[in-house]
């Protein structure tokens, strides 16, 4: 046996090391619907973004105070949005939704509202990514739950689909919102 | 009724995967020929039984049965008759039906069609294909069982995604399964030739029709999604390096590696180990496509069904069969004993090193897939690249690729000669400074990188009509006819095939470049100039659909004041579930694309539109057609319906 062949199969069992750490921590119900810990239970870190042209009502941290919200990380150059796009338009009336549009041209992110509908109370532009990194986000479509203090309590990655909701967001919406 | 007896179906048909798998290997140890020859017809057996399960599930779809858990969370009453079908292999449980239907069809054929083959290699690459066939049954029933009924049944099905009800996403996942499984014969026959410990030109000519039946498959599969998100998302992209579309460029790229290498074993008797190497990762990379969409591991639009224990199993599969099959690589890759030697200038070198630099492709791409999931393993963090990423290291890969491409034919086989190669490629030399002299002297310096891409892509395309033009031209006329009536189908299938690539890659630049979008809000009778065109909305109406209602806007396109067409953008409204999708209307003229797609009409009757005009988006789909066509041809040609001598 010649070494040289043999590195295919220690490239994939590497690999498939890798996936099952994966697959045990999804498993543990850890990432990727979890934020690191260090985020969770904070304060909303202080910002203030800019409106999207012809929208008004721009999203500063201290919007974020005095009721439980939702905030929401999209795009108008993402796919993921578009899915959860729809099922944020009929819940917009349980919660204020406030937006994020990440990494976007404004006049894009704003047409993009314009043709999809706007689920959002307020919306913020961050072009270079200032307060999306403060948040911790990692991508789009991201949703943060925000407690009437201001303080982060919670993080979901991906498009938010009626069972998130119904099993995850909402219980604890409810939750935080009892005195 | 029906129903369970899809379901019994399914595991008998286990039942046979299992006999198949094991009786004809202990037959070939042992000398039975009797055990041996059981493999063809239990290939038989197994597909017709899948195929009742299939049937099955497609009628309990067509009639609606609700009180089928699987149809109850996937179709709707108000469905066409299309999409109900297509809704059988829209779903995880289903998906992975049609999956091992196709796998099992792969093995009949070979049952049926291998006649010129071995026996002992046939029974040996039949009995590898029912290992497969038995671990995705085993999946299928015990973690994804479509079968499972839904008690009281339901009123009213749950509906299909919107989105993905559409007649060219309909035909797409069984494009790419077939692509996907078909390259799973090649992996069959590599074990089996590894088990004999036995790789010959004998041996390439056999597999080479499956693996080009699967390329050709994959290629059309992935260039239907492609055109699909194209004019179904809605603004306008043909290519996201979505993880889901990864996991099919990824094996298409090692099959296309598979492709070349292993013409150097059906010519020249060499590569052998590269070219069972790359057999058994280009199937690897398909059931990594398959794993990565099914676990929810990767999060991405396709990802539907996410689910961990699912990923669990899937993952054990894939480490069983490719780890299994490396380590039998790995033990019995050294008896295979590579025959010419040769230079590198040769027909060999330039095929070895475009497999290679496929090869590293396909690995580039897989990296920046399966990035975030490494970088979080080894606690880097969550992070995830993107387009950029891509952009910067697979097109610094393509350019050497598609240099060669064009010298690589023109090679004699063994040792090329310079001063000959040099001589044959003044056409493509002059053609690639023509294209880039026109563009910049077109578009100025500030088209530099479209310039060299165009350059790139004319240089491939001048040099491979060149070589057919040698091959075919002589003095006389009816002496030139001759030559190219008998000139091989698979160097027709060659020149289509790259042909095809140069007239791709020019769309891939052309589009990049010279895209040109505008949005603008519109009232009825209001016009926005692009491109030399002026965009009309003449007006916008209500009208229903099937299951849907749609705003529909005319719009009318001028040039010179002379109409070019009349385009019908729509905004539609599903109903069930409700969902809205963009349906945005294309005019091409073969070079353009003028692309109008619709948002929502607010209360003033003003609507959101935006615009593009896209020079050289048909060619995409043209270069991949002709690639495809290229396949084809390739794959009637003559070597193929010719029985090979026996025992070569």
């Amino acid at each position: 046996m010649r070494p040289a062949l043999i590195v295919p199969l220690v490239v994939f069992l590497g690999l498939v090391s890798v996936f099952m750490l994966r697959l045990i921590a999804l498993g543990e119900g850890e990432t990727p619907n979890r934020l690191p810990s260090v985020l969770i239970d904070r304060p909303v870190p202080a910002f203030a973004l800019p409106e999207l042209p012809g929208r008004g009502r721009p999203l500063r941290s201290e919007d974020l105070k005095g009721q439980v919200s939702l905030v929401n990380i999209f795009g108008s150059w993402c796919v993921a949005c578009l899915v959860e796009h729809p099922f944020l338009m009929r819940i917009k009336r349980l919660v204020p939704i406030h937006g994020i549009d990440w990494r976007d041209k404004a006049e894009q992110g704003a047409a993009w509202l314009r043709r999809q509908g706007d689920p959002y109370d307020r919306v913020g532009w961050d072009p270079d990514s200032r307060v999306a990194i403060d948040f911790g986000v990692t991508g789009a479509p991201e949703t943060f739950i925000v407690d009437a203090a201001g303080m982060i309590r919670y993080k979901h990655i991906g498009p938010v689909t009626p069972k998130v909701w119904e099993e995850t967001l909402w219980p604890l919406i409810e939750r935080l919102r009892r005195p | 009724m029906m129903v369970e007896l899809g379901h019994f179906a399914l595991v008998l048909a286990l039942m046979v995967a299992v006999v198949q798998a094991s009786v004809p290997l202990f037959g070939t140890r042992r000398g039975e020929a009797g055990w041996v020859a059981v493999a063809g017809p239990a290939a038989v057996v197994q597909f017709l039984l899948i195929a009742c399960a299939f049937g099955a599930l497609m009628h309990a779809y067509i009639v609606s049965d609700f009180s089928v858990y699987n149809v109850a969370a996937h179709s709707h009453t108000a469905k066409p008759l299309l999409y109900k079908i297509a809704g059988v292999w829209g779903n995880h449980e289903g998906s992975l039906v049609l999956w091992v239907l196709i796998l099992s069809m792969f093995g009949m054929a070979l049952a049926l069609a291998g006649r010129t083959l071995p026996p002992v290699l046939q029974a040996r690459t039949l009995s590898v294909q029912a290992m497969v066939g038995a671990g995705f049954l085993l999946f299928i029933l015990f973690t994804s069982n479509p079968f499972q009924r839904l008690d009281p049944p339901a009123a009213e099905g749950q509906g299909l995604n919107p989105l993905l009800q559409d007649p060219g996403l309909a035909f797409h996942p069984p494009l790419l399964y077939l692509g996907y499984v078909g390259f799973s014969m090649a992996f069959s026959f590599a074990i089996a030739a590894l088990m004999e410990g036995r790789v010959d030109p004998a041996w390439a000519r056999w597999v080479r029709p499956w693996t080009l039946a699967a390329w050709v498959f994959l290629t059309l599969g992935t260039i239907l999604g492609s055109w699909w998100a194209y004019y179904e998302l809605g603004w306008g992209g043909w290519w996201y390096w979505d993880p889901v579309e990864n996991a099919a460029f990824i094996p298409w790229l090692a099959g296309t590696a598979l492709l070349h290498a292993a013409v150097v074993v059906e010519r020249r008797d060499g590569l052998k180990k590269w070219t069972i190497l790359l057999a058994i990762i280009t199937f690897a990379l398909s059931l990594l496509g398959t794993f990565l969409v099914r676990s929810g591991i990767l999060t991405s639009v396709h990802a539907f069904a996410a689910d961990p224990a699912r990923g669990v199993f899937v993952l054990v599969l894939l480490a069983v069969t490719v780890g299994g099959s490396l380590s039998l690589f790995a033990v019995r890759a050294p008896a295979l004993q590579g025959g010419g030697l040769f230079a590198v200038v040769s027909r060999e070198g330039g095929l070895l090193f475009s497999s290679v630099l496929l090869a590293v492709a396909a690995a580039t791409v897989l990296l920046g897939t399966l990035y975030p999931l490494l970088a979080e393993a080894l606690g880097f963090g969550k992070l995830s690249v993107g387009a950029p990423f891509f952009n910067r290291t697979f097109v610094p890969l393509m350019i050497p690729l598609l240099l060669v491409m064009a010298i690589g034919p023109l090679l004699a086989w063994k040792r090329g000669e310079g001063k000959t190669m040099a001589r044959r490629l003044w056409p493509a030399v002059l053609a690639a400074g023509v294209a880039g002299g026109v563009v910049l002297a077109w578009g100025g310096s500030h088209e530099l990188a479209a310039a060299g891409g165009m350059g790139v892509a004319a240089w491939l395309g001048a040099a491979t009509l060149a070589e057919w033009a040698r091959r075919v031209f002589q003095n006389s006329l009816s002496d030139s006819w001759r030559r190219a009536v008998s000139l091989p189908r698979a160097a027709y299938g060659m020149t289509l095939a790259h042909g095809g690539l140069a007239v791709l890659v020019a769309g891939v630049v052309g589009a990049t470049a010279w895209e040109a979008e505008k949005v603008a809000r519109l009232h009825t009778g209001e016009s926005l100039e692009l491109a030399g065109y002026t965009f009309i909305l003449t007006g916008l109406e209500t009208v229903a659909g099937p299951n849907y209602q749609a705003e529909r806007g005319t719009v009318v396109v001028r040039r010179n004041e002379a109409v070019v067409t009349t385009l019908y953008p729509e905004q539609r409204r599903y109903t069930h579930p409700p969902q809205p999708t963009t349906e945005a209307a294309i005019h091409s003229t073969g070079f353009i694309d003028l692309y109008v797609a619709m948002g929502e009409t607010d209360e003033s009757g003003g609507v959101t539109v935006r615009l593009y005009s896209k020079p050289f988006v048909p060619w995409l789909w043209y270069g991949a057609g002709l690639m495809a066509l290229g396949g084809i041809v390739s794959l009637s040609d003559r070597r193929h319906r010719v029985a090979p001598p026996r025992g070569v």
